[in-house]
């Protein structure tokens, strides 16, 4: 009748007005959040850059940008949101092990190890992933806009093949340099006895995640190949990881 | 070898089936051999032409290795067998008797595993694709060796709460590791021998089988159940966590178990809940 079909299309364009606005209100908060990541990081650029002219040395310069490093890596963990709620079209987990690799490389080694704050491997990490990430989300953000400068894309799928095995070598180089410490003052570690019958080893913990990178890395790297193949040949661009 | 079906892998529709191991056959003449493959499993590998179907890990041998393994690593480092602990160690025993009853308990609960793969389970699938047995076997047999390895520590530290802590858990595990083999019973005597009708399960005269009217797979409650109970009776932080995944893996199982049931039966009573009573 009449009125029931009437009801009917109503419902169905309120659903879809809900999903459209829905929609809109996602992309702009990525659109906010990727702007917003990338300036982030050209702060963080910047910073080092004036650091390194002013003082001619890379001693002191972690603690120089400590907090800011800190504030937008630890920022990136609403990117696991992102997939979780659906409006970005990636694996949660994939995401969540990327970004919890870079919370723990600077939480848990970085901050906590005062000692190795200034070693040469933790600024080439951090040179690294300040590259990598200014890239990353101006690649983002360019994209969202619908207006991606070919040399954006360029940079994304081409500057990790460089970027990529300088980073890990600087992570591990550092992960190496803090062993000692963490050995002599046995930091974040638990013994035997105590009465939840358990013991941690953050010693040994440390070379499990250095051993880690082994099969992880190689995974990572060719994956990475694989979505460049794709999208540098011409063939559509999915954001999504398998 | 019994009776082995070949199915067809898009259709499930039985092709044939072979009940004298041996023969040379074609099955279908549409596609000649080079084109045919048999699988075990329907997203598995194909099977070589040399394999040989009753040396392939199937049903019941796939359980037996992932329980074997638990209960022979937990005796290695309850015997301390050595390079485990400090050599000073070496085939001592803790001076704890909760450990000892540890022990007992955690090996009945693989043999009771064991016995009943043997007799009591009827499988309703008889195969297990390769790449689970070495995920399962791994998970099983890693935290059997964690646990064991601190239970039978020998700076082990004993339930705070003491004798009192230990018969309270002692109960639990017992009570838990009954109620888990009656429904284990009553499951069986639900499909008899070669049947295929399902049906739903029904509280019978054992008391431990009521719980049937609260909960869809009363097995899995139980087997949490068992399992909080030794963790409260051995206070050991990797038992809970073993807990706690176990009670996580078999919610998602239960709760998969619960949706088919109710889809296959209209008259499903509608109280129970797929594993915790009222709550999951």
């Amino acid at each position: 009748m009449a009125s029931g079909e009437e009801d009917g299309t109503v419902e169905e364009k309120e659903t879809n007005n809900k999903k459209r606005t829905k929609g809109a209100i996602a992309t702009a908060w990525l659109t906010f959040y990727n702007i917003a990541m990338t300036a982030g990081w050209l702060v963080l650029a910047v910073a080092m850059v004036r650091y390194y002219l002013q003082k001619g040395t890379h001693k002191g310069l972690y603690r120089n940008i400590a907090r800011t490093l800190k504030f937008f890596q630890t920022f990136a963990l609403l990117e696991v949101g992102h997939c979780a709620i659906g409006i970005v079209r990636t694996s949660v987990i994939v995401t969540g092990v990327q970004v919890c690799s870079r919370i723990f490389m600077v939480w848990f080694v970085t901050n906590s190890i005062r000692q190795i704050q200034n070693e040469e491997s933790v600024i080439l990490f951090v040179v690294v992933w300040t590259i990598t990430e200014i890239t990353r989300y101006s690649f983002y953000t360019f994209n969202l806009l619908n207006h991606l400068p070919y040399f954006i894309k360029w940079a994304r799928y081409n500057m990790f093949i460089v970027m990529y095995p300088l980073g890990v070598i600087g992570e591990l180089l550092t992960i190496h340099a803090s062993l000692p410490y963490v050995r002599r003052s046995g930091m974040y570690s638990l013994r035997l006895p105590n009465k939840y019958n358990v013991s941690f080893d953050y010693y040994y913990f440390l070379i499990i995640v250095m051993l880690s990178y082994i099969p992880l890395f190689p995974q990572l790297y060719f994956h990475m190949l694989r979505q460049r193949r794709r999208v540098l040949h011409g063939e559509i661009v999915v954001e999504k990881d398998e | 070898l019994k009776h082995v079906e070949i199915l067809d892998a898009k259709t499930k529709d039985k092709l044939c089936f072979l009940d004298k191991v041996g023969n040379i056959f074609t099955f279908n003449p549409q596609w000649y051999p080079a084109r045919q493959s048999i699988r075990l499993d329907p997203k598995g590998k194909s099977l070589k032409d040399e394999d040989v179907l009753q040396h392939l890990p199937v049903g019941t041998t796939v359980f037996l290795t992932e329980y074997a393994g638990p209960l022979l690593i937990y005796l290695m480092f309850y015997f301390r067998v050595p390079f485990i602990y400090a050599p000073k160690y070496d085939f001592t025993t803790s001076k704890h008797w909760v450990v000892h009853l540890a022990c007992m308990c955690h090996s009945f609960h693989y043999v009771k595993r064991l016995l009943e793969t043997l007799f009591v389970h009827r499988f309703s699938h008889g195969t297990m694709p390769l790449r689970n047995i070495f995920k399962n076997c791994t998970y099983y047999w890693g935290f059997a060796a964690w646990m064991a390895y601190y239970i039978n520590h020998p700076l082990y530290t004993p339930p705070i709460y003491g004798e009192q802590q230990i018969r309270l858990a002692l109960i639990v595990f017992l009570f838990c590791q009954i109620g888990n083999f009656s429904i284990h019973i009553a499951l069986r005597n639900l499909r008899p021998p070669g049947s295929k009708t399902r049906k739903i399960p029904y509280p019978t005269k054992n008391p431990f089988t009521w719980i049937f009217l609260l909960v869809s797979c009363p097995n899995y409650t139980y087997e949490l159940g068992s399992w909080l109970g030794f963790t409260l009776m051995t206070q050991c932080l990797p038992v809970a966590a073993f807990t706690l995944v176990g009670f996580i893996q078999m919610t998602v199982w239960a709760k998969g178990k619960h949706r088919s049931y109710l889809k296959e039966f209209r008259d499903y009573p509608t109280l129970r809940s797929p594993i915790l009573p009222f709550i999951l």
